[in-house]
């Protein structure tokens, strides 16, 4: 088949193809607009097979006028270039630009216009919208679990003390640089852990002691993910080195245990930690199921961290272990003045992901009942004062962890591109 | 040498152990019963340490001895290696003392034998037939097929939406992609869990009572309580794929020769064509003097109570499956297609402009040139992803879908008490599938390295 001629402009009619092809998508999209908006039907004369695909087919026609190099007006000719480079491609857009048209009014007025967050009962829902009042009444609890209202101070000061001691590495000066290292791998676990431990656990220091059992809600999430973090770093770093060791024995031993955990699916690992860690200690000896669920995720993304650290210690040049051995530098004061310092900076992005990936997995927690985020989901839905509010609670909790991983990934994909000019 | 010899009698004792263990059971435990109790559990996986001990001596029988090793002396080569195994087996042993000790308390004793026992459960979906008389063994096989019928399904689905929306990010067109990129931006950071809740307890049960369902495509029913789709009922199947059987030899035989008469005569036959006409041609034939045919059930409603309704007849998808599927290829999809898409971007624009100058068209661009490049960076990802999308499918068992995890590592867990054994066969079955596809992809990867003179 000929190209499609008969439409096509030369150097004398060009204004007027311009513009009845402006006026045909004009026409198309204002047909949907007004569909979806206000439920008018401006074509309803025609048979309902037809009306369905007018505005295509005008909207095509229309986008076929106006694809004309060199128009001669500039914002043509970047709609040109951007949307309507074929007839595909305009079809694609033409539908891509409907199905917007046609999403918005529904789930705006579903979101906002028709939704209720007054009152503090399902009574004051009477919209046909969302119920945000759920959310509003529920917000304490998807954030600090099952933890006692007039204590949930001790939860924020508690984070925004290791988040303080977190930046302490943006402020020390020259002197300081050399012990900052030391003081994020040893120190700030320790510290971190003693005020979590201290200050959300209490049992001290006049502190009421609350229960594992009623921690819960998105600080949980960030308990779990922060202690993974910590513990699984080091572990990583160890089976890292150890799988690139030249000691078969313990080579195999770190092979078989990288591949072990990252061949299992985490949820089987969180059973296991549920029901065969009491049968593997010893009688008397109790562990808290947190702590349980704590061990076992480390464990887990050790391995996975390992791989991770293994990449960056692959991709440092064989001259930097050459001439560390050449300075006489035995195996550890090799591998901690000179490759480890390298590697891990090579491997920050990687981390990240890794510890994007742990965060997304927290909620399995839920299999293993702690009420995390999702299981303060499933807990609410179930109340027989607040049926029928599932889609609210996993969107509020969908735009939560959304915020979190997107902001977390940003971070990373911009990390990555830092390194790489570097290099 | 040594090495291999030792790999080869590790393999041989490996076999030689298993087979005693499936047909005599374990051999060990009658000279143990008494003694040793506390060896009981390790002695079970024994063939799985000969096989890994074989492997290692295999591997090392290759890999010559490496140049860090000279200069060391014998205890600075023997004694870490010496610390760190005794360690393992230290741990092990520990564990294996309490466990010993906790599970007679507690009056458990070890073994495989509760496997051919009656499950006495119900599952509500299977593939094949299963009802409570089965044994247990019966159910984890059950299981299994499920866990691959939904992994399988999420590959399929994952692979097709990904490898569009990773072309679609690379296209001319600003909102087609900016739409794919804003696809695998929202897909990707919300958590595979909340996926899998939002469409099972949100979406889905937005949909209508069977009553009320109005038939999409005419025959089939998405209702709350699953998608109703007619069933196929053959007449002489096995003629049917035989015959599709014949086809596919035939494309072979066809391929081979096309090939042949490429590199010898520099001929083209329009291989595609013959084939497609070849596969749909030879199974008509079979409609017409085979005696093949086919029918269709078409699902009815029908009334349980008076306000109860169901599908009667047909395939009946659980809403479990479905939106453990969606959830499962929409979110490993976002991953999928950015291996696409890196895989694309990967391919200087330099070979797409050499093999046009050359004169091919631009079909024989993409297929001869681009393609088998960009594969050989898409593919080891896009797999690592299969397997991740295989080990998420064990979240069925957070919404009830009767998947490895929830039936055995639940059910049958609960009923039988059997903690250690049930957890480690679970955790053995992912294993072998994700070190089975590794090995495959290792294999694959050799394959179609660029093999460099």
């Amino acid at each position: 088949m000929n190209k499609l001629t008969f439409l096509k402009s030369d150097r004398s009619n060009i204004q007027l193809v311009l513009i009845i092809g402006l006026f045909l998508i004009t026409i198309s999209i204002f047909d949907v607009f007004l569909n979806s908006f206000f439920k008018i039907n401006l074509i309803s004369f025609l048979p309902s097979k037809i009306s369905f695909i007018f505005p295509l087919v005008i909207g095509m026609m229309g986008f076929h006028l106006i694809r004309i190099e060199y128009s001669g007006n500039r914002y043509i000719d970047t709609l040109n270039k951007n949307i309507n480079t074929s007839t595909f491609n305009a079809f694609l857009t033409l539908l891509i630009l409907f199905l917007i048209l046609k999403a918005i009014p529904p789930s705006l007025s579903w979101m906002i216009l028709d939704a209720n967050i007054s009152g503090d009962s399902k009574d004051a829902c009477t919209g046909s919208g969302a119920c945000w009042t759920y959310i509003k009444v529920w917000f304490r609890r998807f954030m600090y679990g099952m933890y006692p209202n007039e204590q949930h101070w001790r939860i924020n000061t508690a984070f925004l003390l290791v988040i303080g001691l977190g930046t302490f590495g943006l402020f020390a000066t020259e002197k300081m640089k050399k012990f900052l290292a030391l003081y994020y791998v040893v120190i700030y676990p320790i510290l971190a852990f003693l005020i979590i431990y201290y200050l959300i656990s209490g049992g001290y220091f006049g502190l009421e002691w609350i229960e594992t059992g009623a921690w819960g809600g998105l600080s949980l999430t960030f308990i779990v993910s922060f202690f993974c973090l910590i513990f699984c770093f080091p572990l990583g770093m160890l089976l890292a080195l150890g799988r690139r060791s030249s000691l078969p024995a313990v080579r195999y031993i770190s092979i078989g245990y990288i591949e072990f955990w990252r061949g299992v699916p985490l949820i089987t690992v969180l059973f296991m930690s549920s029901v065969m860690f009491p049968m593997f200690l010893p009688e008397d000896f109790f562990m808290d199921k947190l702590v349980r669920v704590i061990i076992a995720i480390t464990l887990f993304e050790g391995a996975y961290c390992a791989e991770v650290i293994r990449g960056g210690l692959q991709s440092l040049p064989r001259g930097q272990y050459d001439a560390a051995k050449s300075l006489g530098m035995g195996y550890w004061k090799m591998h901690i003045f000179v490759i480890l310092p390298q590697a891990l900076k090579l491997v920050i992005p990687g981390i990240c992901n890794t510890f994007l990936a742990l965060v997304k997995d927290t909620p399995l927690i839920f299999v293993v009942g702690l009420a995390e985020l999702a299981g303060m989901l499933a807990l609410a839905k179930t109340n027989p004062k607040w049926l029928g509010f599932a889609m609210e609670g996993y969107i509020f909790a969908s735009i939560i962890f959304w915020i979190i991983c997107y902001a977390m990934s940003k971070y990373s994909y911009n990390l990555e591109e830092k390194y790489k000019t570097e290099r | 040498m040594k090495f291999r010899i030792l790999a080869y009698f590790f393999f041989l004792l490996g076999v030689t152990d298993l087979t005693i263990k499936i047909f005599y059971g374990n051999i060990f435990s009658r000279f143990t019963e008494d003694y040793y109790e506390i060896a009981n559990p390790i002695l079970v996986f024994t063939p799985v340490l000969f096989f890994s001990l074989g492997g290692v001596f295999l591997k090392e029988s290759r890999v010559s001895m490496s140049l860090e090793n000279f200069g060391t002396t014998r205890i600075k080569y023997y004694s870490p290696q010496f610390i760190c195994l005794a360690v393992v087996v230290l741990i092990f042993l520990f564990f294996t003392f309490n466990a010993q000790i906790n599970m007679e308390n507690r009056g458990i004793d070890f073994g495989f034998d509760f496997l051919a026992q009656e499950s006495s459960f119900d599952m509500q979906f299977s593939l094949m037939d299963y009802d409570g008389q089965d044994p247990y063994w019966w159910a984890y096989v059950v299981a299994l097929l499920n866990t691959l019928l939904v992994a399988v399904l999420g590959i399929i689905f994952c692979t097709i939406i990904g490898v569009v929306v990773g072309v679609a990010r690379l296209s001319p067109n600003f909102l087609i992609r900016n739409t794919a990129a804003w696809y695998v931006e929202f897909f990707r950071n919300i958590p595979l869990l909340l996926q899998i809740f939002f469409w099972y307890y949100a979406a889905l049960r937005a949909l209508p009572l069977p009553q009320d369902a109005s038939p999409l495509f005419g025959v089939t029913y998405l209702t709350i309580k699953g998608y109703y789709m007619p069933a196929f009922i053959w007449n002489n199947l096995n003629v049917f794929m035989y015959s599709i059987l014949a086809a596919i030899i035939s494309i072979v035989f066809i391929r081979y020769y096309a090939i042949k008469l490429r590199d010898t005569q520099g001929k083209q036959i329009p291989v595609f064509y013959i084939s497609l006409i070849i596969l749909i041609i030879l199974p008509l034939l079979t409609f017409l003097f085979g005696g093949v045919s086919l029918n269709f059930e078409i699902p009815v409603l029908k009334q349980l109570s008076a306000t109860s309704f169901i599908y009667d007849g047909g395939i009946a998808l659980p809403p479990e499956l479905i939106a453990l599927t969606l959830a499962l290829s929409l979110y490993t999809a976002t991953f999928v297609a950015e291996c696409v898409r890196a895989g694309i971007q990967g391919i200087g624009k330099g070979q797409k402009e050499a093999a046009s100058s050359l004169g091919l068209t631009a079909n024989q661009v993409l297929k001869l040139v681009i393609m088998p490049q960009a594969l050989r960076i898409i593919i080891p990802p896009t797999t690592n992803q299969y397997l991740n999308l295989t080990k998420n499918s064990s979240l069925a068992a957070a919404i009830a879908y009767p998947d490895l995890v929830l039936v055995f590592a639940g059910t049958a867990l609960m009923q039988t008490g059997r903690a250690i054994e049930i957890v480690s066969i679970t955790m053995l079955t992912y294993l072998s599938i994700s070190l089975a596809i590794a090995a495959l992809m290792n294999w694959y990867n050799k394959l179609i390295e660029i093999k460099e003179k």
